[in-house]
C-alpha cells in the first residue's frame, strides 16, 4: 500500500477522519476517486451517489453533490440524473451486495442500455454493514455469518463474476475493469478511465474494486492483505476487461 | 425550446391516460420514466408519441423500483419528472416513494388503480387507497388527489407538479382503470393562459460553482446515526405537512344541512354518488354527499362538520373499506352511524346507491 501525503481537494475535510473501520478498503477506493476528480477538474459537475452498505458512510465524504440512496438503488438514481441532465458526471458507488444481489437488475439493464454512467463497486466478499453475511462474491469455502461452515457452492451457489458478466453484455464503447486496493495506482487509473469514458459520452463504465473488510473477516493487518492479495485475486483476476478504442479528437 | 403543446383552449375527446400525458406536457414536465402495466400503459404511450415533438424525454426502465428511483434522479436535477403505475407496480414503487418522502423529493406519480390483491384484474378498483396514501415504511407524508373525471385528471396532473414542487412531498394523481381507459370530453389548456403559474423547479444537485469553494456541497441522506436525529428531521417534516394541510385540502359537498343520509365517496364512484343524490333529492329525499378530493391530507374538519349534521353516513367504495378506514379515523369520537356499500374491485352504479339509500331510508321510517 502506498501512503498518499495529502487529502484530495475534492474531499470534505469536515467529515475527516472518515468513519470506516481501520484497515477498511472503502477509504482507499474513495481516495483514488478523490484524486481522479481533482485531476479531471470535475468537482463542480460530479454527482456522487452512495448505496446503503458501508458505502453509506460516504454520504458527506466529498465536497461534491452527493445523494445517499437505498440498498441496491444507486444505479437507477444516477441513471435518472444523467438522463435528465447529461451535463453532470454521475458516479454510483456501491457494495457487492448492493450491485450484484438486490440491485443486479439495475446493473444489467443500465449496462445493456449503455447508460452513460460510471459505477464503482466494492467487492469485500461479504455484507459488511449488516454484520458479515454471505454476499454474491463470498468465495467458495469462505466462512460468513450465514455460511458458518464455509460457502458450500452446491447449496449457496458460486461467486458472481461482475466485470466478466458486464463485459459480456455491453457494447464496445463500454469500459470494464477490476482493480484492487492493493494496487492503488492501477485502481486509480481504472477509475479515471471509467470517468473519462463517461465524460467523452462514449458509454457505460464499470469498475469493481477488490477491497478489505478486516472487521468481518476477523483478520489482523497481515492476514487481511494476504486474503486480498493471495485468495481474492485468484478468484477475481484484476485487469481491464473492456477498453473502448479512443478515436483521435 | 419546442413550441407550446397547447395554445388557447382546446376541446378534446380522449381517454384519461391521454389526458394525463397532455397535462404533463402542459405542465412543462421534462421527462417521464416508467414501466408498462395496465391500465396506465397509454400514459407512456402517448407521452412517447408527443415527447420528441416538444424536446421531452422518456426512459423505459427495467421495473417499477427503477422507474421510481430514476424519477427521483430526474427530480434531483431540477427537472419536472414523473412516472405512472398501477397495482403490483404501485407496490414496488413504494420503496422509491419512501425515499422521496424521507428526503422531501417532489416526485409526481399517476396511479391508475386496478383490481387487487396481487395481479387480480387489469380493469378497475379503488383498492390502492391505503397503499398510495400510507405505503412505505413511513408516515404517509404525501399528497393524494383522487380524481373523478377526465377534466380533473388533466387539472390535477398540472396541479400535482405545483403541489409537489411547492411543498416537496410526493404527490399522486389517483385515478383508476375506468378513468384511464374510457373516452370523455374535456378542455385542454395552457396553465399560464388561465393564470396558473407553474412553480419553478430548483435543482438539488449540479448547481453552478465548485462545492466547498464557491458554494456548499449538497449532501442528501436518508440514514441517521441516532434516534433523536431522525426524530428531529421527522418532527420538522410533520410540522410542515400539518402547516401545508389547509392550503392543499380539497373536497366537495352537497345538501349537508341535516340530511337523512350523507353519502361519502371518492374518485369515479363519487360520480355515481352525485347522480344518486341528485335523483333522490329530486324525489324529495333528504340525501347529501361529501367527497374528499385530497385523500391525503384528508379534509377532516370539513367532514366532521358535515357528518355531525347527518342522521347517518353511507360510505360507498370499490374496495373493502379502505376509504371507510380513513373516514372512521377522521370521525373518531363522533356519534353518527356509519353504513357501508363496499364492492372491492367492481364498479358501482347510481342505481345501486339509490337502492341502498332507499333501503336505509325505509329502515329509518319503519
Ligand atoms: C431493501 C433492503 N434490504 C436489506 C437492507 C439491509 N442491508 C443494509 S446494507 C446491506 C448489505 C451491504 O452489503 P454490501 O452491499 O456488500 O456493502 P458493504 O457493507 O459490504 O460495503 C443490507 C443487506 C436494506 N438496507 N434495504
Ligand atoms: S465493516 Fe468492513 S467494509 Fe464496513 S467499514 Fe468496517 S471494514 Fe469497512
Ligand atoms: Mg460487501
Amino acid at each position: 500500500m502506498e501512503i498518499q501525503p495529502k487529502m484530495p481537494k475534492s474531499w470534505n475535510p469536515a467529515s475527516k477522519p472518515h468513519k470506516f473501520c481501520p484497515g477498511c478498503g472503502h477509504g482507499i477506493v474513495l481516495k483514488a476517486l478523490g484524486q481522479v476528480i481533482d485531476e479531471l477538474g470535475i468537482q463542480d459537475r460530479v454527482v456522487f451517489g452512495c448505496d446503503i452498505g458501508c458505502s453509506l458512510l460516504s454520504w458527506d465524504f466529498f465536497n461534491v453533490d452527493t445523494v445517499q440512496t437505498h440498498h441496491g438503488r444507486t444505479t437507477p438514481v444516477m441513471v435518472g440524473i444523467k438522463r435528465a441532465n447529461p451535463e453532470l458526471i454521475v458516479i454510483a458507488y456501491m457494495g457487492d451486495g448492493g450491485g450484484y444481489a438486490i440491485g443486479s437488475q439495475h446493473l444489467v439493464n443500465a449496462a445493456t442500455r449503455d447508460d452513460k454512467v460510471s459505477l464503482i463497486l466494492v467487492n469485500n466478499t461479504n455484507y459488511a454493514m449488516t454484520g458479515g453475511q454471505m454476499a454474491p462474491t463470498t468465495m467458495p469455502g469462505q466462512k460468513t455469518e450465514t455460511t458458518p461452515y464455509g460457502r458450500d457452492v452446491t447449496q449457496a451457489g458460486y461467486p458472481m463474476m461482475g466485470p466478466e458478466m458486464v463485459s459480456a453484455i455491453t457494447q464496445d464503447n463500454a469500459y470494464v475493469a477490476r482493480g484492487s486496493v492493493a494496487k492503488f495506482r492501477q485502481l486509480k487509473g481504472y477509475i479515471k478511465k471509467a470517468l473519462e469514458n463517461q465524460m467523452a459520452g462514449r458509454g457505460f463504465s464499470f469498475v469493481e474494486a477488490l477491497s478489505t473488510c478486516p472487521t468481518n473477516w476477523r483478520t489482523n493487518a497481515e492476514k487481511t492483505w494476504a486474503f486480498l492479495e493471495d485468495k481474492m485475486t485468484k478468484q477475481y483476476p484484476p485487469g481491464e476487461f473492456k477498453v473502448p478504442a479512443v478515436k483521435e479528437e | 425550446m419546442g413550441e407550446k403543446p397547447i395554445e388557447g383552449e382546446r376541446k378534446a375527446f380522449m381517454t384519461g391516460n391521454e389526458a394525463v400525458a397532455w397535462a404533463a406536457l402542459a405542465a412543462g414536465a421534462d421527462i417521464m420514466y416508467g414501466y408498462p402495466i395496465t391500465p396506465q400503459n397509454e400514459i407512456m404511450q402517448y407521452w412517447t408519441r408527443l415527447a420528441p415533438k416538444y424536446e421531452k424525454k422518456f426512459l423505459q426502465t427495467e421495473d417499477e423500483l427503477s422507474a421510481g428511483f430514476t424519477t427521483i434522479g430526474g427530480v434531483l436535477t431540477g427537472r419536472r419528472a414523473f412516472t405512472a403505475t398501477a397495482g403490483p407496480g404501485n407496490v414496488l414503487m413504494q420503496e422509491p416513494l419512501s425515499m422521496a418522502e424521507a428526503m422531501r423529493i417532489p416526485i409526481v406519480v399517476a396511479v391508475q388503480q386496478r383490481g387487487g390483491p396481487s395481479t387480480a384484474t387489469v380493469i378497475y378498483s379503488q383498492q390502492e387507497v391505503t397503499l398510495t396514501c400510507f405505503g412505505g415504511n413511513g408516515e404517509g407524508l404525501r399528497v393524494v388527489y383522487s380524481t373523478s373525471s377526465h377534466q380533473e385528471l388533466y387539472d390535477y396532473t398540472i396541479k400535482s407538479f405545483n403541489t409537489a414542487w411547492k411543498y416537496r412531498f410526493p404527490t399522486f394523481i389517483l385515478g383508476d382503470g375506468y378513468q384511464a381507459k374510457m373516452r370523455e370530453s374535456l378542455v385542454l389548456y395552457d396553465p399560464a393562459e388561465r393564470g396558473v403559474e407553474m412553480v419553478h423547479p430548483e435543482p438539488f444537485v449540479g448547481k453552478p460553482g465548485v462545492p466547498g469553494e464557491e458554494r456548499t456541497a449538497s449532501h442528501f441522506r436518508n440514514t441517521y446515526n441516532i434516534e433523536e436525529e431522525l426524530l428531529e428531521v421527522l418532527t420538522k417534516d410533520i410540522e410542515e405537512y400539518e402547516q401545508m394541510k389547509p392550503e392543499v385540502i380539497e373536497y366537495s359537498e352537497l345538501n349537508t344541512q341535516d340530511p337523512d343520509i350523507l353519502v361519502i365517496a371518492h374518485g369515479v364512484v363519487f360520480r355515481s354518488a352525485a347522480m344518486a343524490v341528485d335523483e333522490l333529492t329530486g324525489s324529495g329525499e333528504k340525501v347529501g354527499y361529501f367527497r374528499p378530493i385530497t385523500l391525503r391530507p384528508f379534509p377532516q374538519e370539513q367532514l366532521r362538520k358535515a357528518a355531525a349534521k347527518a342522521k347517518q353516513l353511507l360510505v360507498v367504495e370499490s374496495a373493502h373499506g379502505q376509504l371507510l378506514k380513513i373516514v372512521k379515523e377522521n370521525l373518531y369520537g363522533l356519534n353518527v352511524p356509519i353504513r357501508t356499500y363496499l364492492r372491492p374491485g367492481v364498479g358501482i352504479t347510481p342505481e345501486e346507491i339509490i337502492d341502498e339509500c332507499k333501503a336505509l331510508l325505509a329502515g329509518k321510517e319503519a
